[in-house]
């Protein structure tokens, strides 16, 4: 279990090197979006105002305060479960060069295809712990399409953001097919037969 | 009753709410406290150590910075208990309710998450047709008031599942069926969490039923003595799964299991599995006839 301390945006060959299991701390920017701004991007066909070119992106719809045109504080940021935002996996990492996906859950198996292909990783970050991500998000520095409130694009400056683990890498490998694998194994073997 | 009574009481319960909504957001419970610092203690997995590392420091900075634990401040559910002798009634109580988390959304202000279920569009203030949900008990020979509030967020929410068993299948489904639901799951609902099961009544029965067992206190038993041994036994296979926190792996699956029954029709084995988060927030307030409200950390 190797430790990757990088300052997002970053490129291809950094997050390669990552492993399933492995831990991840976040420094520079990291961008939110959750399922609106996705199916603008990708149903609607509208290309997102800000590059997500090498960018970490977090599945997020913050709580903010509204200090003046533009500008917002953070109240509470946390993390939302992103299998439901799967399909947009392949538009984000080929057609947007996006590197890194941070949420909770995991994204659907078939996510790894793409994340293989166009070199892209998911990274989990502990679901409910947004009081503690809330103070390692320095500032808002931009949005975007605010009237999808809250599910705008939000680019974030982070400090020490995480711990993230490597939760799906770019060689196949998913922790979260590994555990389902592991645990069907166990309900098939072990336990049903204790019923 | 006299007017007065009924504006001092509903006042009451409307601030009742309004704390109890906020407070339970920022403060978790004793019991779950120690129920993640006994899963530490036990955890052996390094990723499920961190994760319940993290999930620890993420409770103090809460307390520290008076801070929402989770973003998802949820869908306000409340179990209310009021009393024969309560001089208020229900549709005033309900009223009062709904009150009080709209102003607790508008003035603290919270994330407002309720929209209408075909359009989408957002209230704003947390409330909406039939939100926030009340389950109701009267009790008789009594004159108090007791709120339980627990927002419900919706990671943990999705993954609510039924199954409507038949007789022939006995126990053993049941627990196959809570087993395949867990795992099922895997990180999604923010293990490692309470598993409320409601088993017998009808269909909306055992779901109701599993809802109201996710609100109780962690580790508590059903005082049935057969119910209760199936709460130890789900426990302990559940555990055995090795889904761990967050579904990345580990020896903490779940918290506690909690299960709730009511008798059901001779043809019907119904099952209802609802799944509370690690942050499983709750909060109580009793209400006392003459308004004076007792915040109460532990029920």
């Amino acid at each position: 279990m190797a430790h990757h301390e990088i300052t997002f945006p970053t490129d291809e060959a950094t997050v390669r090197a990552f492993r399933a299991g492995d831990t991840v701390t976040i420094q520079g920017h990291i961008i939110g979006i959750r399922d609106a701004t996705q199916i603008r991007i990708f149903d609607k066909g509208v290309e997102p105002p800000m590059s997500l070119r090498g960018a970490a992106l977090l599945h997020t719809a913050p709580n903010v305060r509204k200090l003046g045109e533009g500008r917002y504080e953070p109240m509470c940021i946390g993390t939302t479960t992103s299998a439901r935002m799967s399909r947009f996996t392949e538009g984000l990492v080929r057609d947007h060069g996006a590197r890194a996906i941070i949420g909770k859950g995991g994204l659907l198996p078939e996510a790894l295809v793409p994340l293989r292909d166009h070199g892209g990783v998911y990274l989990a970050i502990v679901g409910g712990a947004a009081a503690l991500e809330t103070t390692q998000i320095e500032e808002i520095e931009q949005v975007e399409w605010e009237d999808l409130m809250p599910e705008c694009l939000w680019k974030f400056r982070v400090k020490d953001f995480g711990p993230l683990i490597v939760g799906m890498d770019t060689h196949g490998e998913s922790l979260y097919e590994n555990v389902q694998v592991e645990a069907r194994k166990r309900l098939e073997e072990t336990i049903y037969s204790r019923l | 009753m006299s007017a007065t009574i009924e504006t001092t009481l509903g006042q009451a319960v409307e601030d009742a709410a309004a704390e109890l909504y906020v407070w339970s957001l920022k403060d978790i419970p004793t019991d779950l406290r120690d129920a993640l610092g006994d899963a530490l203690e036990h955890e052996t997995h390094p990723v499920g150590r961190r994760i319940l590392e993290t999930i620890h420091t993420n409770v103090e900075v809460a307390d520290e910075g008076k801070r929402l634990v989770c973003q998802d401040t949820g869908i306000a559910v409340y179990y209310v208990r009021v009393g024969e002798h309560f001089p208020l009634h229900p549709a005033r109580i309900e009223n009062a309710l709904r009150e009080g988390t709209r102003r607790a959304t508008l003035d603290h202000p919270l994330r407002s998450n309720t929209v209408h279920t075909l359009t989408r569009k957002p209230t704003g203030d947390s409330t909406g047709h039939r939100i926030p949900h009340v389950h109701w008990e009267f009790v008789p020979d009594w004159d108090g008031l007791d709120v339980k509030c627990v927002p419900k967020g919706s990671g943990s929410e999705n993954m609510s599942f039924l199954k409507m068993l038949v007789p022939a299948d006995g126990v053993k489904a049941i627990k196959a069926f809570v087993l395949e639901s867990v795992v099922g799951a895997g990180g999604k609902p923010c293990p490692p969490g309470i598993v409320g099961v409601g088993i017998g009544g009808s269909a909306d029965l055992a779901m109701h039923l599993a809802k109201e067992a996710i609100a109780r206190p962690v580790k508590t038993q059903n005082p049935d003595p057969e119910v209760a041994a199936l709460e130890r036994d789900l426990f302990e296979l559940l555990n055995e799964t090795g889904v761990g926190p967050m579904g990345l792996g580990g020896d903490t699956t779940v918290l506690s299991v909690h299960v709730e029954q009511a008798h059901t029709h001779i043809t019907l084995n119904p099952v209802a599995v609802n799944y509370q988060c690690w942050a499983a927030r709750r909060a109580t307030a009793h209400v006392s006839a003459d308004g004076a409200i007792e915040l109460d950390r532990d029920a």
